[in-house]
């Protein structure tokens, strides 16, 4: 099943898909970032696939030159009962992944959670806040350059009279 | 003046600005049709847990809310890539602390599902049974708290009784009453003995009788019915669309549930209905939860009938912690125990996601392995925090009070959407 769903990607975007990548018996395909939309609308509105719900977005640091952050669709057919994993690629350089709010509105929270954790920026995504850090924070917690412990100073902390 | 104006107006947080929009600045004839906004939480005994909403109101009519998360954000997909695989069980409790055991084990099978390792079935069964009475557990909190909100202490304390029962099984099979942290890597802490085999059939004996005691205190009640019936109604291609996941989604008519749609465990061997309902209001998920507790209760019935006997620990010495009294006598097991200790159980490099139907819906973990003894990315994909996304559309144009009761029916544990 899972695999006639990617030969009717392939078939019908051959220059969006990058890789499909298999372990464990899930399948995960690599897309241009720059496609992810109108491959995501193809996947939820193709009689074949009709991956009408979605599960996660997900965010990622790789911590390599290229390529840094990893942005994963975890979507899911409710007809067919199959789940299907997206994957795009963006640049430190360059943090901006174009939302996928219009194709699954649901993509929202999870969309701003990993603009919270990671500071990739959702073209199209109308209420990009912060989803559990402060709107001050400015750093982005599950970047691989943040430390366990946290930056001192960085969350404004309520103090007692005595320390003032 | 005018750039300290324009400052002002910058600093304004983004919050205010969401709930602001043009309206706001229309002048009424009667002050009483002015909108205020409210902040409702985060210390509210109504917000279970502690969600904050922004609600702008209309009189006493919500006209427009902001839920805001994070007041329980305690980082543990951070700590998780600091942690070794075992390390990270005693955080999985603190999740969905409702239902501590279901979430050990949906933390379980995704490592194992990453290792290519499986359980033995005695372990496979034990696993079943915890789950299902975790999701007694949570639902037994729910209904209380939801009788609670609409005004019926009664059903509170009566179902906070068979929650002290739970929690004395759960004594007696972990060790723990509230943060089990139960089940280990292809096994468990410690086997299930037939004493504790008689006391979850002696649960299970009585419980359908005090749910139906329960049930008799609501199904016909005026108030109850008029409070939940019609209230937070959401359309079937709505919930799909905002990713409304569990008994929420299957209050819309959806029929459903991973234990079926992806068996796990031994689930496909056991013979259970998925309740669903049509209308997709807070009634609907009434029904739907305690219809599911009727299920827990076959599932269970079945499962101590079928329970085999055999090891609870999978023949994996390079992954699986050995036995304590084997560490000190044996010298095989000395090094294994401390390799695993130490270094932790490294699994092969790639990607897994493994969810489980949990008692608030699809509860995922999703992890990354560059081969290292601890995760490189663990995520947490939580049903609470896609089930409250749908708070907002569900309370506008609603009564204040009717707050209370959506959020009730909804059932978040701001645990699981705040990780």
């Amino acid at each position: 099943m899972t695999e006639n769903v990617v030969e009717l990607v392939k078939k019908n975007f051959p220059d969006s898909v990058l890789a499909v990548k298999e372990f464990r018996g899930q399948t995960t395909l690599h897309i241009k970032k720059e496609d992810i939309v109108e491959v995501c609308t193809f996947l939820r509105d193709d009689e074949q696939c009709k991956f009408d719900y979605i599960v996660d977005v997900l965010g990622a640091d790789a911590y390599t030159p290229e390529n840094r952050f990893e942005v994963i669709y975890n979507i899911y057919s409710l007809p067919f009962k199959q789940r299907l994993f997206l994957k795009t690629f963006t640049d430190e350089s360059d943090l901006h992944v174009p939302s996928v709010t219009s194709v699954w509105q649901g993509a929202q929270w999870p969309e701003r959670e990993t603009y919270d954790m990671f500071g990739i920026i959702f073209d199209g995504n109308k209420d990009l806040r912060r989803m559990y850090m402060p709107e001050e924070f400015d750093y982005y917690p599950l970047r691989k350059d943040f430390p366990l412990m946290g930056v001192p100073d960085s969350l404004p902390l309520p103090r007692t009279l005595r320390e003032k | 003046m005018n750039t300290l104006l324009q400052e002002t107006e910058t600093q304004k947080s983004k919050i205010l600005l969401a709930l602001e929009d043009k309206d706001t600045n229309v002048q009424f004839d009667d002050a009483l049709e002015n909108e205020m906004v409210l902040n409702m939480g985060p210390q509210h005994p109504a917000t279970h847990g502690v969600l904050r909403i922004l609600v702008k109101l209309d009189g006493e009519t919500v006209a427009a809310a902001v839920p805001e998360l994070g007041y329980l954000h305690r980082g543990y997909e951070k700590l998780a890539e600091n942690c070794s695989y075992h390390e990270f069980i005693p955080h999985t409790d603190r999740l969905d602390y409702l239902s501590p055991l279901m979430n050990n084990t949906a933390y379980i099978l995704a490592v194992e599902k990453l290792l290519g390792i499986e359980a033995p079935r005695r372990t496979k069964f034990i696993r079943v049974i915890i789950s299902e009475l975790a999701r007694i557990s949570s639902h037994c909190l729910w209904l209380g708290a939801l009788a609670m909100d609409i005004g019926a202490l009664t059903v509170f304390l009566w179902t906070f009784r068979e929650r002290e029962k739970l929690y004395d099984i759960f004594e007696k099979l972990t060790g723990a009453r509230f943060t089990t942290s139960y089940t280990r890597i292809g096994g468990l802490e410690q086997d299930m003995t037939d004493d504790v085999k008689a006391t979850i059939q002696q649960f299970i004996d009585q419980f359908p009788e005090k749910l139906d005691e329960c049930e008799r205190l609501l199904n016909r009640n005026k108030i109850f019915i008029d409070r939940t019936d019609g209230v937070g109604a959401i359309s079937r291609d709505k919930a799909v669309a905002l990713g409304m996941t569990g008994p929420n989604l299957r209050a819309v008519g959806i029929e459903h549930d991973l234990r079926r749609a992806s068996p796990y465990l031994v689930y496909d061997e056991l013979d259970f209905d998925i309740p669903t309902f049509n209308g997709g209001d807070s009634l609907a998920r009434y029904y739907v939860r305690i219809n599911e507790m009727k299920q827990c209760v076959r599932i269970l019935q079945q499962a101590l009938e079928k329970i085999p006997a055999g090891p609870i620990h999978a023949f994996e010495t390079k992954k699986v912690l050995p036995r304590k009294e084997r560490i000190y006598t044996k010298m095989e097991e000395l090094i294994h125990d401390f390799m695993i200790i130490n270094f932790g159980v490294e699994p092969p490099v790639g990607e897994v996601y493994h969810a489980v139907e949990a008692s608030k819906g699809e509860l995922g973990f999703y992890i990354q392995s560059r081969g290292e003894g601890h995760p490189w990315r663990l995520k947490i994909h939580s049903p609470s925090f896609m089930n409250l996304q749908s708070l907002a559309p569900l309370i506008q144009g609603r009564m204040i009070s009717d707050i209370v009761a959506i959020i009730g029916s909804l059932d978040p544990v701001m645990g699981e959407a705040d990780k």
